[in-house]
């Protein structure tokens, strides 16, 4: 059991490393804005099986953490790509 | 008993394995932003989702704690990585990445084009 979780965290961490290539030499910014938020999902699960290696409970509150920060990393990078600023200045006029 | 819970945590830890796997393959192969889009964002979420539903079966029948935080990070991926994935192929097509080639039609050209028609004009401040 223990070999096999070992077995799965070392897949993830390896597409991690692949998901890397794109980051660095994707042809456009949204490319690498792609990659990087299927890496933050790699990482909550790469931080699961983890937690079941240590045999400890508490990195689960973690995956929580991480998958709300990624989210709002996704958010904010997608709306300074569009419009080029991410909390609008003047909300008044439309 | 335990035998049963253990095939069953490495039944659902091995399908999420192998998405996460696809979902490299998706993103390394796929030739433009939207088909990687494609493939990150649905095949990434049912990978994340089966490894956390894997270790809520661990937490649960091999230690006797019944998680309720994974339950919430299940239900959290499941909603916001779909919305990710659609604000990211949005920002991507309105700053200007073409897509392939290999694409057939683009309607959404002419809903964006009539939009930006029936914008104010930019002020001078700006």
């Amino acid at each position: 059991m223990i070999t096999f979780i070992w077995i799965c965290l070392v897949l993830v961490i390896l597409s991690m490393m692949g998901l890397l290539y794109r980051v660095f030499c994707g042809p456009s910014i949204p490319d690498r804005l792609i990659a990087l938020d299927a890496i933050g999902v790699m990482i909550i699960s790469a931080t699961a099986l983890l937690s079941i290696l240590f045999a400890t409970r508490f990195f689960i509150e973690v995956i929580l953490l991480i998958a709300i920060i990624s989210f709002i990393g996704t958010v904010s990078f997608s709306k300074f790509i569009e419009k080029g600023e991410i909390i609008e200045r003047d909300r008044t006029s439309k | 008993m335990t035998v049963l819970a253990n095939s069953l945590i490495v039944l659902t830890i091995v399908v999420g394995v192998i998405f996460t796997l696809v979902t490299v393959i998706g993103i390394l192969r796929f030739p433009d932003v939207y088909t990687r889009a494609h493939a990150a964002s649905k095949s990434a979420t049912l990978g994340v989702l089966s490894i956390l539903l894997g270790v809520f079966f661990h937490f649960w029948f091999n230690e006797g704690h019944f998680s309720i935080q994974l339950i919430l990070g299940i239900v959290f991926l499941f909603i916001t990585s779909p919305i990710g994935g659609h604000l990211m192929s949005r920002a991507a097509y309105l700053s200007g990445v073409k897509p392939t080639v290999l694409t057939v039609g683009d309607d959404l050209a002419e809903v964006v084009k009539k939009a930006r028609q029936n914008q104010l004009p930019p002020r001078e401040d700006e």
